[in-house]
């Protein structure tokens, strides 16, 4: 590629969130009329650093020049007049307006309102590009694909020249897909620039021109796409297994504890979630499911658990003497009184599980408040759990009578998962259930799930971090897009196959 | 019946016009995802406020200037209202404060300041009967257009109000068009819709916050004015401005959160209000709190149908009632 002059350049960035460098030491340059793909694992700091570039959070160290020109991007406002427009992974849209509306909001143009005007102006936008919109649609009418468009469109009306797209096509159909490349294709031959985050291989290399890796925080490196493939960026994206010592016994006389069949599961929107998804998890035994965040984990996980309504396929549980139930149509009451537990850490920790407000008796409570005597509810066994846990989780807290909220982040999901535990499961569904949690407390956890291995519970485990995976479970499963995309030996994989199957939708063999 | 409608109509308007003012207020308050259950203190309070300045400016005088004389209570009014409107804006979107607490607590605040007021101005006027009349600047306010009376039926039920009167619908109708036609209105939906999208957008949430409830204030505020020197033609006695508040609050759900719907509302919430008094002679006279729920049966029933027919528009502003914290984003 011949010397392009850079719009955009960013000089050794850190940004700090407490102790953890959400990034460091990046320094990376956009050039004009390019499509830069930004890759990594979950956690790389892809999003933190876009969020820096379109004034959302501001760098702790390090300088940011536009047309080599110094600048400071302290708000999104600072951003659009620097011509530098961000279209986040959550959509920010205005439910009751119509697309015009949403797209001139906030913005100071001279003159009086005139919407027929502004949508004369969007209608030439969307031909330019090529996208099609009806500018007068509500956005509650809209389909996800549209309201990405919104959004878009709401970028380039405000004149940006550098596009910044987190994880676009997470949402969108193949077919959408397809169209959305189209567009910015034709942004490029605009002259415009565009930064896409995506975790999908196969889309790097079909749009891209050039493709930068970060991980853990770092910049690694960036290549030009046409010279490279998908496994030296796997290798790039992955890099050397940090080694570490959990234990993990042998499993013994696994049985069959739950088995799915033709699994399907659509969300609210009609998107399909979990597409004819089969496993067996057996008792005595750790299956890890990897994948990137959104592709089917948490509804994977609440189809057992009986909170998600499920389009198709089977789900049935087998007990000690090898009697069959299918779990399908059943409530989650008694799902959970089969001895199936789930213990979800959503992102927000307090989101699904534990009410923030209760103390930690309390908590426990809400498990077992269907025990007790007539109308009265017995305390005391929630009071000697709490602890209990307290006492063998460590968890640091004043008392028991602590509201949960004022825990710390560790301490909350020990509570979770000590409780879910306690409920002497038979099969324990966890997600997530380090997330956030430093070395110390993140070992803890391993070690009661491994305990729980041993006891013969069957352990379903939801994991972000690849390392973790391959030394904690006996077999993994991994999800691309909804779908199993192979299921392999822990013992026998390496990162980089489990890294190949994450971004191969459907690809791979059943290795069972 | 045109003898019954030229008597019912102008009775029914005066009524009406308080809970015009109230609603189109609250209406505006709520737009910027405020629930400002104040509404009713506030337009005590407003009444209270123009009461004093007309008390210290027309005691001892025989002849008021007639613009000092409106001027006054006006001002007084709307100060009234806006200091009730920025503590309530003080206490809601600066502190975070729980709205439904803070408005009802400005709601006895409201009335009880009002009725303190009342009771010293009452005790210092040494009348006989416990109330302030205050016909002189009464006279001012309830000024009719002049060529009311020759016009008729028509003049008696178009044109025999006071100023206030049509400048409620002036303000109506023109709260109305700054919300659905201007850019200012399109970014105050957008606050009280989404703040964390205003905010991306790169609106100043807290602005358009603080200004549409503190305008929203004064205009709820008027109608306690409006109340006391017209429609009670200058007579302040403790506790009659009833329970005013709180049917412009039921009128803004029954408008659906359109002020220009709130004209013909306001009307007809004041007729139901007053309907009890053209009860045919002879009829048992405690069916007459039977008809005073009218309003309120009616906003119900409004209820009902807007959720029936669940049409997202129909709905309020989807963060009503919630604080808006950047960092959640």
């Amino acid at each position: 590629m011949e010397k392009k002059e850079p719009v955009l350049q960013l000089k050794h960035v850190t940004k700090r969130f407490g102790e953890v460098a959400a990034n460091e030491d990046i320094s990376l340059d956009v050039y004009k009329g390019e499509i830069l793909a930004l890759l990594g694992e979950n956690g790389s700091g892809k999003t933190t650093l876009m969020n820096l570039i379109s004034g959302i959070y501001f760098p702790d160290e390090g300088e940011i020049y536009a047309n080599g020109k110094q600048v400071v991007i302290a708000s999104p406002r600072d951003a659009f007049s620097l011509d530098i427009g961000m279209i986040h992974q959550h959509f920010k849209l205005v439910d009751v307006l119509t697309a015009t509306e949403n797209i001139v909001l906030g913005l100071e143009e001279e003159g009086k309102l005139d919407l027929k005007k502004s949508a004369a102006r969007i209608e030439e936008i969307c031909e330019k590009y090529g996208f099609s919109m009806d500018p007068s649609k509500k956005i509650y009418d809209m389909s996800v694909s549209e309201k990405q468009t919104v959004e878009i469109v709401k970028v380039l009306y405000r004149g940006a020249s550098l596009l910044i797209l987190d994880e676009p096509t997470a949402v969108l159909t193949p077919q959408e897909t397809q169209t959305l490349f189209g567009v910015l294709r034709n942004m490029k031959q605009d002259g415009k620039s565009v930064i896409i985050i995506t975790h999908k291989l196969a889309e790097v290399l079909e749009i891209s021109d050039r493709v930068a890796i970060l991980r853990h925080g770092r910049y690694i490196t960036s290549m030009d796409t046409d010279k490279v493939n998908a496994q030296e960026l796997t290798d790039a994206m992955v890099g050397h297994a940090v080694s570490l010592n959990i234990e993990r016994p042998i499993p013994k006389k696994p049985r069959d504890r739950i088995v799915v069949e033709g699994l399907t599961v659509k969300s609210e929107d009609g998107v399909v979630k979990l597409q004819n998804v089969g496993f067996h998890a057996r008792s005595g035994e750790i299956l890890g499911i990897a994948g990137v965040a959104g592709n089917g984990q948490k509804e994977l996980l609440e189809a057992i658990a009986g909170l998600q309504p499920i389009e198709s396929g089977s789900i049935r549980y087998l007990d000690e003497d090898g009697k069959e139930e299918e779990l399908v149509g059943k409530d989650p009451q008694a799902i959970m009184e089969l001895g199936v537990s789930l213990a979800f850490v959503p992102e927000d920790r307090l989101g699904m599980g534990l009410v923030g407000n209760m103390d930690l008796a309390d908590n426990m409570m809400l498990r077992s408040f269907r025990n007790g005597k007539g109308i009265f509810t017995d305390r005391k066994a929630p009071r000697e759990l709490a602890e209990q846990v307290v006492e063998k989780l460590e968890v640091n807290t004043p008392g028991i009578a602590t509201m949960v909220r004022k825990l710390s982040g560790g301490n909350v999901q020990k509570v979770l998962v000590g409780r879910e535990i306690a409920n002497a499961p038979t099969v324990l569904l966890t997600a997530y259930a380090v997330r956030g949690l430093d070395i110390h407390s993140s070992y803890t956890i391993y070690d009661l799930i491994n305990q729980q291995k041993k006891s013969g519970v069957a352990v379903v485990y939801v994991g972000e971090d690849l390392d973790v995976l391959l030394e904690l479970c006996d077999r993994i499963l991994v999800l691309c897009d909804g779908q199993v995309s192979g299921i392999v030996d822990a013992r026998k994989t390496d990162k980089q196959e489990i890294g190949f199957l994450m971004t191969s939708v459907g690809g791979g063999t059943d290795a069972q | 019946m045109l003898g019954f409608l030229i008597r019912f109509i102008p009775r029914a308007v005066g009524q009406g016009i308080p809970l015009m003012y109230g609603s189109v207020g609250e209406t505006l308050t709520e737009k910027s995802g405020h629930l400002n259950l104040g509404t009713a203190g506030i337009m005590y309070v407003g009444g209270i406020c123009g009461v004093i300045g007309a008390f210290l400016y027309e005691t001892g005088r025989k002849t008021l200037n007639p613009f000092l004389g409106i001027a006054i209570p006006l001002v007084c009014c709307l100060v009234g209202s806006l200091l009730m409107g920025l503590l309530y804006c003080f206490l809601t979107v600066s502190l975070r404060a729980n709205q439904n607490v803070t408005g009802l607590a400005m709601t006895t605040f409201g009335i009880g300041f009002g009725n303190f007021f009342g009771g010293s101005l009452i005790k210092l006027s040494h009348a006989d009967l416990p109330s302030i009349a205050l016909s002189k600047t009464s006279a001012l306010f309830a000024a009719k257009l002049p060529f009311a009376g020759s016009l008729g039926w028509v003049g008696k039920i178009f044109f025999s109000y006071s100023f206030l009167a049509y400048a409620a619908i002036l303000i109506a109708l023109g709260v109305s068009y700054v919300l659905n036609h201007t850019r200012t209105g399109l970014n105050l939906r957008a606050v009280g819709e989404s703040p964390a999208t205003a905010d991306a957008a790169g609106i100043n949430v807290t602005r358009y916050k603080y200004t549409a409830t503190c305008i929203g204030a004064m205009i709820s505020g008027l109608g306690g004015l409006y109340y006391v020197f017209d429609y009670a033609s200058g007579v302040w006695s403790n506790n009659a401005f009833g329970d005013r508040g709180w049917l412009a609050i039921a009128l803004v759900i029954f408008t659906i959160w359109q002020p220009v719907h709130s004209i013909w509302a306001s009307i007809a919430f004041g007729g139901l209000y007053i309907l009890h008094m053209f009860i045919p002679a002879g009829t048992n006279l405690a069916i007459k709190e039977i008809y005073q729920m009218a309003p309120f049966l009616a906003t119900i029933l409004m209820l009902i149908l807007t959720s029936i027919n669940n049409k997202r528009e129909n709905q309020p502003p989807a963060s009503l009632g919630l604080s808006y914290f950047r960092e959640d984003r």
